[in-house]
Formats: C-alpha cells, structure tokens, sequence
C-alpha cells in the first residue's frame, strides 16, 4: 500500500483543491495514468499515478482543499515494485537517508524554495531505490539540482525542446510536460507533434506544414477563423504566456463560458464624498502614510449592499446557491504581470481607514509579486475601480465562483438637475455591475446598487474614518 | 562460434598472431610462466624464450626495451603486470614512444603494444585496482583501447600489433574470466576506433567503457521494465574517439549519462560531457550526468568501501531514473 500526497505544483503554492477523481476505488490504474484533476492558484493539472495498482482509497472528497504533502489517495501497488536496491547495508548514506530527504533523495523538486518538510513535490516512487540502498553518494548526489530553482518547471525548457519547437512552429504552452517539475520534455514535444494537435494551433502561431493564408483587411475571417491558425506576418511577433496572463485567460474564458452575465449601470453623485475627501485627505495621508482614495468608500458601500443583499455575496453550484458568510471583497490591482485580484477579508468589520490601508498594501504586494495565497483566494464579491483608467462605462466579467463585480468609474463634473430643477456642476460617478444571472436577477441587482449609491451619497462631513 | 573468457580472448589473439609472424614478440615480468593472470600461458613451450622474455621488475625498461626492438623491425608487446604500475614508464611512454613519428616527421613510427590488467571491483586494493586511462588518453600519438567483450579482445590486440603506432590495451582484470561469450571463428579483425552501440533505446544514452559498459547493460535492463529505454555505447576505444556515434546518440535521446569507474574529477567521461555539451547542445534534454567513483585514492580494500567506491548497476539504474525523470 502505497500513500500519495498533494504535490506542490508552484513555488509558493501551499494547497492544491481536488477538483475531480479520475479514478474510483477499486479502479486500476497504470503508471502514469491520471489520478485526479487539481486545481491551485497557479496552476490546473492531472496528477499521474507513479504506480501500477489498483486505487485502495480516494482520502480527499472532490472540492476539497488540502495542503501540500496531506495524503489524497492510496493505490496498492501491483507486478514489479520499484527496484529495490540490492543491498540495504551500511553504506554510510543510508542512516542518515530518512532523515535527509531533502539532500538526498528530493533531487529535483522542492529544491529552491521549498524548505526539506515540503519537500514531497509530484511523487517519484521510481527514484526512492536510491534512498533505500543509500547509495547515491557514490557520485556527487542531486547534480540535476543546480540545474533550475526547482518548483514549478514548467516553462524552463531544455535546448532540445526549444529546437524542436522552432522546428515544428509550437506554441509550447499547449504541451503538457511530463518531467520532473512539469517540465516539458523532449518526448513530450514528439508526442504532441505525432498526435497532429501541433497542426492544429491556436491563434499567433503558424503551423510548419501548412502554410496559413492571411485574411486580408476588411475580408470576413472564414468561420473556423478560432482554430484556424492565425498568419503570422512579418514583423509580427508571439509574447509568451506568463503564469498570470495563462490564469486569467482561463478564469476569463470559465467566467464568461460558464456564467450567463448580465449587466447594469447606476450613477453616483459623488460631490459630497469628493468635498469631505478633500478636506480630509492631506491629514489622512500625514497620518496614516496612505492616500485616501474613493476606493475605501465605494468598498464600504459595497459592503452595506451586500448586508443588505446577501444572495449577491454567493456562489452558484449544483446543490444550490452557497450564500457565503464572510464577506470578502477582491480589490482588482493593475501589474505588469497583468490583473491581481487580492482580497480584503472580512470587509464588513472595517474602517474606511482600515480598508484604505488594508487595500494600499495588498496593491504595493502585488506590485512587487509579494502576494501569499491566502492574499489572493476567498473572495466573495469583486470591486474594479476601471474609473483609474480614464473608463466611463466598464462591463467587467464575474470572477469566477463569485456572483458578481462591481466597477467604479471616472468622476466627472457634469451638469445635473437638482430636485429642485436647478442645474449644478456634480461629480458624476458611472457604477457598472455584471452578474451571474443564474444566481440573481435585474431586481436584486437593482435592490443592491440602490442601497450602494445611496450609502456612497451619504458619505461627508459626518462619516467617521474609524 | 567458441566461447571465450575475455582472457581466452587476448591470449589467443597474441598466439595466433606470434604463429603467423616472428617478429611478434612478449615482454614482461613472469611472462615465461604465463603471467600472473595467465595470458601468456603456455607461450614459453610455443614460441621459446627468444620471444617470450621475462624482465627485471622495471616499467621504465620494460617499455623502453620494446621502443628500441620496434624501431629495429620488431612487434612487441609489453606487458605491465598491473596498470598501477606503469607509472614508471610515463616517460617512455609520453616523451618517446607517443613522439615518434612526430618527431621524425612521420619516418618513424613505434609499432608498440602496451597490454595491461586495469580496474577495481576485485579486492585489489590500492595497488591492483587503478584506473589510468584518462592519464593516457590525455596523449596525442598513443591509441588507448578499452574492450569490454572477449570477441572485441582478440579482435583487437590483433589490430593492435599490427597498428603502427604505439597502443595501450587496457585488459579490466575483473571482465578477464566473469565475461565468457561467443567470437567468431577465424582470424578477424575488430578496428581500433569505432565506438559499438550494445543497446538501442531513445530515452537514455549510456556511455561507458570496460566493466562499466557490462553494468550499465544490466542497468539498462533493469529499468527496462520501468518503461525507460537506454541505448548503451561501448567506447571501446578512447583515441581516437569515436564522436560521430557518440554524438549520433546523444542527438538522438538527448539525455546522456556517462559511466567510468576512474575518479570523477577530470576523468576521461568529463571529456565525452564536453563534446556532447559543445556540439549537441541544442539537442539536449537534461543536465549531462556523469557516474563515476568518487574523489578519493583507489581503491578502499575493505569491501564495503569498494563496493561503496565502485558504480555498479544499481548505482547507474538509480542514475538513469533520476535523468529519465528529468
């Protein structure tokens, strides 16, 4: 009987979500074969079985989020065990190899970042003869540990790899590596070609075979235009995917595939925000070492529709709409690396204060890639200030489990008719929402942007920062 | 087809070509008794002291003597009784013999064969167990042969005696009666630099040479039943080299590991890691691994530390999982 346990599947990925089992109990499995889908922050992906045997026990229920190294199933192991080495003798490795397992048998992941107690990255039951037989020193041990920081490999290719993939015009994102770390090897890439998905390839890349015909401008793309290849012309040039810009085209593309978005747009007469905000603001920033920006108000707003409507701080699924107790509002964050949504927990016991300093820090962390996870997963409900970017009118896309997010958008000065008929110069706000129509309609979004005008128009001379 | 030890091999390769030609002649110390391992047994009775000659206990003569009988028109070949000794002879050896036809600008030449017993894994200790081949690979103008199969053994001592120029036939002294296989029949030749691919497989390549070469295979075989294919090359020869099949690997599996028993740091595999980093680097897949013995005076005599010094098939298979991870 054999355990395995919940590879860390990135640097600084500390948990990983059992998003589905492949295999049932009393199932057989082969060697390599796809034991379950994972889902982590940074990554989704198959774990294979490092086992011929037959599935014993699945220890983790789908959707169940497990820390790294925690046991997730076990296979009981048929025909050959792992080579065991010969000799279990006293080679003078072998005492020290249990306890070292970091140095001596974790050659290849956990390396690097990870410290020697995370160690057990994608289980590799095919090595553990080394550690058994003690052995290994006969030769420098773990020289494939210098070759990379360890963790997630995926993206570190070797020059065969690169070669090949110039050769055969592939987009290496789209093969999935079976190496130590995620790496893609050589194999890896053979096998994709000989599969003919490399004929086939996504939009910026240029099959090596069939030469692609440009659509002229203004010619309407032929209907298969999504998997047609795109033609790359001269000059043109293909950015490869960062790990962030991969995460959210594919949250983006679950969003709006999975979803049904509708959307609405509400405005917000801001002047009495903006006047107290100006008298204020300066000794804010003297005290608190912060800018006191909008955002604290509009999230404290938020968070007083979401009290009021708490089927919009929920998640759809298939039992039924799970209404979240917490309210955790995601602050979208603009980066080189592309949109970070870090999240205020527990919105509803803070400050405006505590929001703005809570919200300055988690953007200086994104900013500099400093965000733990526990930064950036359990939000329930996302608020997008596009207004920063010069936006009017914004239609953002839920982010996924989430029900719904909220745009704030530039404050202008607009002439307005008053209640009483008189026109006067306001600051105008557009506030945009898109939501999960499955999980409200128009009149709750109604209900809720309602009480979020009102409590933003509220806000002036007498509303406590603390 | 006959079975033969690999000292079987070598003795009748020497014998049937001291039949065909006179001027072939054996040197060594205790060769008139058949050599402490044989391979001139029953030499004395066949050819007669004139060409089976025993010599004092000196490297650096016994080497330096054959130099001056092959410039004079004889075929010598000396014999050092273990390769831990021909120390002595480094200059003969490197300043003379290698030089020859250099030095006259290709009037000369030094039709000398060097055999000697090299390698550990048979208790020798420090004396009896050294590996020296890359000391003397490192020499331009000196062949260096290091057969692991006994149909290779005969083949080529008789390519040896008959090559110009000066050869160092290393023998592993623990392959001499543990390897028994069938040669071929009749006087043939093996040629003295091609590299033999033992083992086809496009996962790893193995590189190895004498007694590692035959762990290796057994590596090979082992993690064959895991699913990892090695292709295994036998040197055979270190000079010249053969870098078209060594590179025609390495292109092809793109993960090479190289086994030598020598002390790792600048052993003769650092240089197989370096041609194939230099000139198939963009066909590589991992790290070049090397499997060696450790940085430390061969050999440990007692034998949990031999058996700790020396790469085996464990060693290797251990090895080649990690790279075939990669």
């Amino acid at each position: 009987m054999t355990t395995i346990t919940m590879p860390q599947l990135g640097e600084s990925v500390s948990e990983g979500t059992i998003l589905k089992w492949l295999k049932a109990e009393g199932d057989d499995v082969a060697i390599d074969e796809s034991l379950c889908e994972v889902e982590t922050e940074k990554v989704n992906t198959e774990i294979p079985s490092p086992y011929e045997g037959k599935i014993a026990k699945l220890l983790v229920a789908e959707g169940e989020t497990v820390k790294v190294g925690v046991p997730i199933i076990e296979i009981t192991e048929s025909g050959a065990a792992p080579a065991a080495a010969p000799e279990k003798v006293a080679a003078p490795a072998a005492a020290s190899a249990g306890q070292q397992q970091g140095e001596e048998t974790e050659t290849f992941a956990g390396d690097g970042a990870a410290p020697p107690a995370e160690a057990p990255a994608v289980p590799e039951p095919r090595r553990e003869p080394v550690a058994a037989g003690g052995e290994v020193q006969a030769w420098p041990p773990g020289q494939m540990r210098s070759n990379g920081a360890g963790g997630d490999r995926s993206t570190r290719y070797s020059p065969a790899v690169l070669r090949l993939a110039e050769e055969h015009k592939l987009d290496l994102s789209r093969v999935k590596g079976s190496g130590a770390g995620g790496r893609i090897t050589r194999k890896d890439v053979m096998k994709f070609v000989d599969s003919g998905e490399a004929a086939v390839a996504p939009a910026g890349t240029e099959p090596a075979a069939t030469p692609a015909t440009p659509v002229a401008e203004g010619q309407e793309a032929p209907p298969a235009a999504a998997a047609a290849p795109a033609p790359q012309l001269e000059g043109d040039e293909i950015r490869k995917l960062s790990a962030t810009r991969r995460t959210i085209g594919e949250r983006m593309r679950q969003s709006i595939v999975e979803q049904p978005q509708a959307w609405m747009m509400v405005e917000v007469d801001m002047t009495e925000l903006a006047r107290y905000r100006q008298s204020v603001k300066d000794q804010f920033r003297e005290r608190e070492g912060v800018d006191l920006t909008f955002l604290p108000f509009i999230v404290k707003a938020t968070v007083q529709g979401l009290k009021d409507n708490p089927l919009l701080n929920s998640q759809w699924t298939p039992d039924g709409i799970l209404v979240k107790k917490d309210i955790n509002i995601g602050v979208a964050v603009s980066t080189e690396e592309g949109l970070i949504v870090p999240v205020v927990r527990a919105a509803d016991g803070k400050s405006i204060a505590g929001l703005a300093q809570e919200i300055a820090e988690l953007a200086r962390k994104a900013r500099i890639r400093k965000l733990a996870l526990a930064d950036v997963t359990g939000g329930t409900f996302t608020v997008d200030n596009t207004g920063a970017f010069g936006s009017i009118a914004s239609a953002p896309i839920v982010n996924p489990p989430q029900a719904a997010i909220l745009s704030s958008e530039l404050i202008v000065k607009r002439p307005i008719v008053m209640p009483d008929d008189s026109i006067a110069v306001r600051h105008m706000m557009n506030m945009c929402i898109s939501f999960d129509h499955r999980v409200v309609d128009g009149a709750d979004i109604g209900s809720f942007m309602r009480t979020v005008k009102e409590r933003l128009q509220s806000f002036g001379a007498d509303t406590p920062l603390y | 087809m006959a079975e033969r030890s690999v000292i079987e091999a070598v003795r009748d390769g020497m014998s049937e070509m001291m039949a065909a030609d006179e001027r072939i002649f054996i040197l060594g110390e205790d060769v008139q008794q058949g050599g402490v391992f044989r391979a001139t047994e029953g030499f004395l009775d066949k050819f007669g002291p004139q060409r089976v000659v025993d010599t004092p206990l000196a490297e650096a003569s016994i080497v330096g003597v054959a130099i001056g009988a092959a410039l004079n028109g004889l075929l010598p070949i000396a014999e050092i009784q273990f390769a831990d000794f021909i120390h002595p002879a480094m200059d003969q050896i490197l300043s003379e013999a290698s030089r020859l036809r250099y030095r006259s600008v290709g009037t000369w030449t030094c039709p000398l064969v060097i055999r000697t017993p090299w390698g550990g894994g048979i208790h020798g200790a420090l004396y009896h167990s050294q590996s020296i081949e890359s000391i003397y690979a490192h020499i331009p103008g000196l062949k260096v042969v290091t057969p692991a199969f006994p149909e290779d053994y005969k083949g080529m001592i008789k390519s040896a005696i008959e090559d110009p120029d000066p050869v160092l036939f290393l023998e592993h002294k623990k392959l001499y009666r543990s390897i028994k296989t069938e040669i071929p029949e009749g006087d043939y030749r093996t040629p003295i630099g091609p590299a033999a691919v033992r083992r086809e497989g496009d996962d790893v390549t193995i590189f190895a040479y004498g007694l590692m070469l035959h762990e290796s295979l057994k590596a090979a075989e082992e993690v064959a039943g895991e699913g990892t294919n090695c292709e295994v090359v036998d040197l055979r020869c270190l000079r010249p080299l053969d870098k078209e099949t060594i590179l025609s690997s390495a292109k092809k599996t793109g993960k090479v590991l190289v086994v030598y028993e020598d002390n790792l740091t600048g052993g003769f595999g650092a240089e197989i890691v370096a041609i194939v980093a230099q000139e198939a680097f963009e066909y590589l897949d991992a790290p070049i691994m090397r499997l060696a013995g450790p940085d430390i005076p061969t050999m440990p005599y007692a034998p949990p530390l031999e058996h700790f010094y020396m790469p085996d098939a464990a060693k290797i298979a251990a090895a080649i999982r990690e790279l075939a991870a990669y």
